[in-house]
């Protein structure tokens, strides 16, 4: 029952009696309260109005401010949803890290201790080994799921089903965030060539390493083709191919997918790396290979 | 809308603030902890892998 401009008196009456009386609790607050910023600034909009009777703004006005608070809303959203994205999500996604580590550890400590290079591909969702990457921090660790769906990515870096597993002939492929969900791969374009990749799993570390030439940085020399760095469209599977690039499986491959540019789905960055020698069992190196001592 | 929320809560000044802060605070969580966790996977940007 907005009052306008030109209506009947009655009418006009009616409402300002309705409004008087809110109007009156207003007043009462500005007699409590003298620093009310909030009800001065109503008092002088009515001062100013200098009509006998008080009004409502007009329609227009009204829904104009509407409009104005509901596009402030939305950017208000937007802003939170980044904030989102790049803390909230790494917080949550280091809890889940965290528990993941315990349970990976405790089915270790469970499980005998399997031979070097026969690993078995655990359930969808299911922790399958940890990686550490020390060119992305010293401590740099994370537990890797079985399975690249967003339920276990959202939890850390996830292997393709079907590739290869630590230490098999193969490619040995993981999937993981750039930016967001831990951020797991965010500086995977900083990996050079000859840099240490250890995948640890219940009874050896296998340590690989990324392809190409480490006096030169050069990702492109290896004999077999592979490169150590490179971008593809999203379409293009060749990269978690059992030889990267081509079929039969050859050797032991590890490859990292991750998104390329950061914040963009665009395209896909790749890293190939090839394992050295062979994986070392636990039992004679408890602490980990030379390549994690720093 | 917000003058409208503002000029509805109870109480004074200092009540009103306090109740705008809970409420505020309220939705955010709901949109941290509900809303965007269902709609991200929705969004475009946060593929990461090679299709199969």
């Amino acid at each position: 029952m907005p009052p306008r401009r030109g209506q009947p008196l009655p009418a006009a009456e009616a409402a300002a009696d309705t409004d008087a009386h809110q109007w009156d609790d207003d007043q009462l607050d500005d007699d409590q309260l003298d620093d009310d910023q909030w009800d001065d600034e109503d008092a002088d909009e009515w001062d100013d109005d200098a009509a006998p009777v008080r009004r409502r703004d007009p329609l227009w006005q009204r829904l104009a401010r509407g409009a104005g608070e509901l596009l402030v809303t939305a950017g208000l959203i937007v802003l939170l949803f980044v904030v989102y994205e790049v803390y909230v999500t790494d917080w949550i996604n280091g809890r889940q890290q965290s528990q993941l580590s315990d349970q990976i550890h405790d089915q270790w400590a469970d499980t005998p201790s399997t031979p070097v290079g026969a690993e078995v591909e655990p359930a969808v969702g299911q922790p399958l080994a940890v990686l550490h990457i020390p060119r992305l921090g010293a401590d740099w660790s994370r537990v890797v799921l079985e399975g690249t769906a967003e339920d276990e990515l959202s939890q850390g870096p996830g292997h393709y089903i079907g590739t290869a597993m630590p230490g098999q002939l193969g490619n040995l492929a993981l999937a993981g965030h750039r930016v967001g969900k831990g951020s797991p791969f965010l500086d995977a374009d900083q990996l050079l060539p000859g840099d240490p990749i250890v995948v640890e799993t219940a009874g050896a570390w296998y340590v690989y390493r990324v392809l190409g030439d480490a006096d030169t940085g050069d990702y492109g020399t290896d004999p077999s083709g592979v490169p150590g760095q490179l971008i593809v469209t999203p379409s293009d599977v060749s990269v978690i191919a059992p030889t990267p690039g081509g079929t039969e499986a050859t050797q032991a491959f590890l490859t990292l997918t991750t998104c390329h540019p950061k914040y963009s789905a665009r395209q896909r960055l790749i890293v190939h790396a090839v394992l050295q020698g062979a994986g070392i069992s636990k039992a004679d190196e408890p602490d980990g290979p030379p390549e994690l001592k720093g | 809308m917000y003058g409208w929320i503002w000029s509805h809560l109870p109480g004074g000044t200092a009540s009103r603030a306090a109740i705008a802060l809970v409420l505020v605070l309220a939705v955010a969580a709901l949109l941290l902890f509900v809303v965007f966790p269902w709609v991200e996977p929705k969004l475009p940007f946060n593929d990461v892998t090679v299709d199969q």
